[in-house]
């Protein structure tokens, strides 16, 4: 057969009309596509199939009930193979639905690899500028959307461009004048729908920003909820809350009075087509010019040509929502940025993070900020020095340490590590030489070894043991349920800011790197935690060259020189720790 | 559950009917369509005059009419009342909104629950376009057409009307309980693929640094491709429903044509009506096959209803006094805390603990202490948006439960957490502390905020569209609006809940220091991380873990050792200074 292979030209042409640009890319992710094409090209012409043998046997069946009066006994045969076509047709509907259920399956996981892939390129940066949660909302249940569009609409398509067809066909060779008929008829279905769909279309658009206004009314009011009783305006709130409901209902019907005329027309078309051919047959089966075994044929087939062509339009309304899914997916596929390494391909050398780094003239700019978040700045520290980091929130500390960490690139100057340029170095082996521990660090659904194993997958037991006792943590570690292979909640819920940092700097004394960089480990943290996190801090911190963003005096302590940030700059003469 | 959800749409009951009667006249419509066409067609084999048929054609066209037209009549009717119902519905939610906020309910710690929250409102539209009107069709037409076929041929009535309960009940019933096992395999499988996106979207900065991207990615993929299998092995139970009810349609049909056949060839029913029988059976199962996915659909609107009802139900935190309230306080007000505790319900610790806090007219005070140590929920209490768990809030020495709610906050008012700009006008906003207030009254309070430049700047000034989709309004700027409002409401008592939050650092500094100024003579209590100007201040109270840990004056507070001073150590401008 012909249609085995889908041939690309045959795909766009299909695709030009009934699939939009975001459906055609929806369907590029299905791994099978030809496969799936196929099993519905098959299901369809075996739909056709059914319909025309269903039609043929209860025609003559009914037609033989009038006319002869049979027993039931005799068209057995024929009682039989009905049944037998209606369980072929149930089969059909089932396989189908499998088949769609299987492909949207396919699609939604292949859509949530590219889109999580691209957010890992687009890095911590990007995304730390995104409604996360809305994101795994979206890459969750919000691709479910997917299903009407694959188990409805897409099948659908196939069957609307077999059955009518065949339908027809059949028709003409029992009646040519009924087909002559419906094949004037059924282009008004297509044309209707889109002469409707176009003149309504402007309508609505009118009124869409208005009702989208009123309809989100409620949640602004409900949001803001708050606000209102502070300033003792809730109550009169209320009689507002009812009437902007009330005129979004009526806003609504207004577009729906106009929207629903398309189904009203389609709707009419159909039926009354189905009119246009029942009285003539029925006038020519009086006269003795058709039999009525014929009419029947042709009554029964008549619907089964418009059908297909109806379900098609409202299915492609239920399946909407799928497609506004798809594109935000493919919003963040195609989003722009992502500070990938000019040199993560490989091949570049590693710069050697023992030897030291040195800032010289860095400047870092985010987009849409007026003042630069770091100006200027040029630093060094040598092997083996502790720096700590101080000034107040927002001068520019934290873009310092992403700096180091190659989180965020410089917009001019350049870091240097052992010599080498780190905007040409391999990224990842230079991280490979640095611990870090941030001011708030992810806790990962893992268990608790797993989550101190981050930097170190290979760690035996005992190592992760021995860093967790290091950073105090093995002591409610071992207090917990299963210990060590506890599985941590979503962001490690269940442990409290202290226990998570503990978890954190266990990962650096894991990590053994000659780099720690440490940002404001203490920060909200209550007095008792502290206190147990500045000691556990204390002791990761020898032997190593370190750069600690500090909060507290004691962090300071422990530094050998102190460098204070300003408004970006370097603000603070170096001053000796004894100095404080 | 089921009587409460029919109570809040009996307010709606004569447009329900409304919109059924259309839908089962649409139905019935396209029953009779066929059934007279059929008919038709075998009347006429017998070759009877003309005139025999005339009715039948009449009655084909109006017919093939009617479906049509009442088809349209049902959609606009059963439209109108799903929205009828879920205006009335917001009304009520938003009624007993009014006491829980902010609170009283969870979901206003988090704008995701909350939208899910106005999304469950709405599913009441569903209950009654996709669930109310074709259930009630379903049901009227099913019975209408076993009627009919009792009429022609009783024997057939019962076989059809076996069949349609089978697809119409029994069907729809076992898909719903194989609905909830697939539920059940799947929700372990979503509940992990989840986490993973969670891991991956908010850890990728621990993950790149740590160079444990790649596995997590892999992780994640397995997880994916997990749910995937899944759902593939389950679509071969999902996929039975609709089939299960086509081959039900089907034997029903058949069993129907062989009790016409043997009846008319017993002679007991006339020719014509074999097709008619065979064709009402065959499309009386058309309103009833849709019936597997609306049962679907009335399970997830019924937990959201659910959800909806809970709300509805949810006691306020705070009881009003009534008609026993106290006049509303006038004059200059005296406000103390006096060993205040909060606990919130279900928490095993107290939010607040034992506070004591005097405000004497014009007295200044800053809150400070990291996050999570009780400051906001002090203010609440101060507000009166929440009930000590022990201890008093005075008001001119009465206790603040004595007085009603809002007279409270008629005293004690300001910029609360999470202040709410709405979608409308700059006007609009800030004139909802204060409606009387003329245009200089706002550009007078939005000078103080330091703002006045901004606004007049903009083409459209003071009637700027702002709000969640109003456009270019950075956080500052709306922290900014909301201390605007909170200056312009002039309350005796000032609160002012982190009003420099999302500002950048140099205005953030400069805000408090104008706003200390401005608020100089004012009982003012301000929640800040940022210490800049504190010296201004006339007591400075350090919390932690719910406790105050330190207080006094800036002077005397970095002069020993503590938080407070190595909080100010943390944020001093310059050491070498």
């Amino acid at each position: 057969m012909d249609v085995v292979d889908v041939p690309a030209p045959r795909r766009r042409r299909i695709g030009g009309v009934l699939l939009n640009r975001l459906a055609r890319r929806l369907l590029a992710g299905l791994p099978a596509f030809r496969v799936v094409t196929l099993g519905f090209t098959l299901l369809a012409v075996a739909a056709a199939v059914a319909i025309l043998v269903q039609a043929e046997l209860l025609a003559r069946l009914l037609a033989d009930g009038v006319l002869d009066g049979p027993s039931a006994g005799s068209v057995a045969g024929l009682l039989g193979l009905l049944a037998g076509v209606f369980a072929v047709r149930a089969g059909l509907s089932w396989a189908q639905q499998v088949l769609a259920q299987r492909a949207a399956a396919s699609v939604k996981a292949s859509l949530r690899r590219r889109v999580l892939r691209r957010t890992q390129e687009l890095g911590p940066g990007w995304l730390s500028g995104q409604h996360t949660g809305g994101l795994t909302t979206t890459l969750g249940r919000g691709l479910d959307a997917l299903d009407p569009w694959f188990t409805g609409y897409f099948p659908q398509l196939f069957l609307a461009a077999v059955i009518p067809l065949a339908v027809l066909v059949r028709i003409a060779t029992a009646d040519l004048a009924s087909a002559v008929i419906i094949l004037v008829t059924l282009p008004l279905i297509p044309i209707f729908g889109a002469l409707v769909g176009m003149s309504t279309k402007r309508a609505t658009e009118r009124q869409w920003r208005a009702l989208e206004r009123l309809g989100g009314h409620f949640l602004d009011v409900v949001a803001g909820l708050p606000t209102l009783r502070a300033f003792g305006r809730a109550k009169s709130q209320a009689e507002q809350v009812r009437r902007i409901a009330d005129e979004h209902r009526s806003a609504t019907m207004g577009t729906l009075r106009i929207a629903f005329l398309s189904s009203l027309v389609l709707e009419l078309v159909a039926t009354l087509s189905v009119a246009l051919v029942a009285v003539p047959i029925g006038l020519r089966t009086l006269n003795g010019g058709l039999g009525l075994e014929t009419a029947l044929l042709v009554l029964l087939l008549a619907p089964e040509a418009y059908l297909p062509l109806r379900a098609l339009g409202s299915q492609f309304h239920a399946s909407t929502e799928g497609l506004a899914v798809a594109e935000r997916c493919f919003a963040v596929v195609d989003a722009e940025g992502g500070q990938r390494h000019p040199a993560v391909a490989g091949g570049a050398a590693a710069p050697d993070a023992a030897a030291g780094v040195r800032f010289e003239g860095v400047t870092v700019r985010y987009p849409g900020r007026d003042e630069a978040a770091l100006d200027d700045v040029s630093l060094a520290i040598a092997p083996g020095e502790r720096v700590a980091l101080v000034g107040p929130s927002g001068a520019g500390k934290s873009t310092l340490v992403n700096v180091l960490l190659g989180l965020v690139t410089p917009t001019s100057g350049r870091v240097l590590a052992g010599g080498l340029d780190l905007a040409s170095a391999d990224a990842e082996s230079w991280r490979r030489q640095l611990a870090w521990v941030p001011q708030r660090p992810h806790l990962f659904a893992r268990t608790v070894a797993e989550n101190i194993r981050l930097g170190r997958p290979d760690a035996t037991d005992d190592d992760v043991v021995r860093a967790a006792t290091l950073a105090h943590a093995d002591e409610f570690v071992a207090r917990l349920p299963r210990g060590y292979e506890t599985p941590l909640g979503e962001r490690g819920a269940g442990l409290s800011a202290g226990q998570r940092q503990r978890i954190a700097l266990a990962r650096a004394f894991l990590r053994d790197a000659p780099l720690l960089l440490l940002d404001e480990p203490t920060a909200g943290l209550d007095a008792g935690s502290e206190a147990v996190v500045v000691e556990a801090t204390a002791r990761l911190m020898a032997g190593r060259t370190v750069l600690v963003v500090a909060h507290r005096p004691a962090m300071v302590l422990d530094a050998g020189r102190v460098v204070t940030l300003e408004h970006g700059r370097i603000a603070g003469p170096a001053l000796r720790a004894g100095v404080v | 559950m089921v009587r409460r959800i029919a109570g809040l749409l009996r307010a709606h009951l004569g447009r329900l009917l409304v919109a059924v009667s259309a839908s089962v006249a649409t139905e019935l419509a396209a029953l009779a369509l066929m059934g007279t066409a059929a008919w038709l067609l075998a009347r006429a084999a017998e070759q009877p005059p003309l005139a025999a048929l005339s009715l039948a054609i009449v009655g084909v066209r109006a017919f093939a009419t009617g479906r049509g037209v009442f088809r349209y009549a049902e959609r606009l009717a059963s439209h109108d009342a799903a929205l009828r119902a879920l205006a009335s519905l917001r009304g009520r939610v938003y009624d007993a909104l009014v006491p829980l906020a902010p609170s009283g309910l969870p979901a206003y710690r988090s704008s995701d629950l909350l939208s899910r929250m106005v999304s469950d409102v709405e599913a009441v539209q569903d209950l009654v376009v996709r669930v109310l009107v074709p259930v009630s069709t379903a049901v009227v037409v099913a019975g209408v057409a076993v009627g009919v076929s009792a009429v022609i041929l009783p024997s057939a009535a019962v076989v059809l009307a076996a069949g349609l309960a089978l697809a119409g009940l029994v069907v729809p019933l076992l898909m719903v309980a194989a609905a909830r096992r697939t539920a059940r395999r799947l929700a372990p499988a979503r509940a992990e693929l989840a986490a993973h996106h969670t891991d991956l979207l908010q850890g990728s900065a621990d993950l790149v640094v740590f160079g444990a991207t790649a596995t997590a990615l892999e992780e994640a993929e397995r997880a994916s491709e997990r749910l995937a299998r899944l759902e593939r092995r389950t679509a071969l139970t999902t996929a039975l429903g609709g089939a299960a009810a086509m081959l039900v349609q089907g034997v029903t049909t058949v069993a129907v044509t062989v009790l016409a056949l043997g009846t008319r060839a017993d002679g007991g029913l006339a020719g014509v009506m074999v097709p008619v029988v065979a064709l009402v059976a065959l499309i009386s199962f058309e309103p009833v096959l849709p019936l597997v996915p609306a049962v679907q659909r009335l399970l997830e609107s019924r937990s959201a209803l659910r959800r909806v009802l809970a709300v509805l139900d949810t006691p306020a935190p705070v009881s009003e006094p009534g008609d026993a309230a106290l006049p509303a306080p006038d004059g200059p007000v005296t406000v103390a805390l006096r060993g205040v505790s909060v606990r919130y319900p279900g928490a095993t610790v107290d939010a607040v603990d034992r506070v004591d806090l005097d405000l004497p007219p014009g007295r200044r005070v800053a809150v400070v202490g990291a996050s999570g140590s009780g400051k906001s929920t002090l203010l609440a209490c101060l507000m009166r948006f929440i009930e000590p768990s022990a201890g008093t809030v005075l008001l001119n020495g009465a206790d603040t439960r004595r007085y009603d709610g809002d007279d409270v906050r008629a005293v004690i008012t300001g910029v609360t957490q999470d202040a709410h700009l709405f979608h409308t006008s700059i006007r609009e906003n800030l004139r909802l502390a204060r409606p009387s207030a003329s245009d200089d009254d706002l550009l007078a309070a939005l000078e103080t905020a330091r703002l006045r430049d901004w606004v007049e700047s903009l083409p459209a000034g003071l009637d700027t569209m702002v709000g969640e989709s109003g456009g270019q309004v950075s956080g500052g700027q709306r922290q900014r609006l909301a201390l605007a409002r909170a200056l312009l409401a002039d309350p005796p008592v000032v609160l002012l809940d982190e009003p420099t939050e999302g500002l950048d650092p140099r205005t953030a500094d400069d805000l408090m220091t104008d706003l200390l100024a401005s608020t100089r003579g004012r009982t003012t209590v301000v929640v800040t991380h940022r210490l800049a100007g504190l010296d201004a201040v006339d007591e400075i109270v350090v919390m932690d873990a719910g406790r105050v840990v330190q207080r006094g004056t800036h002077a005397e507070l970095v002069a020993v050792d503590g938080p407070y001073q190595d909080l100010w150590w943390a944020s001093r401008p310059a050491l070498a200074e």
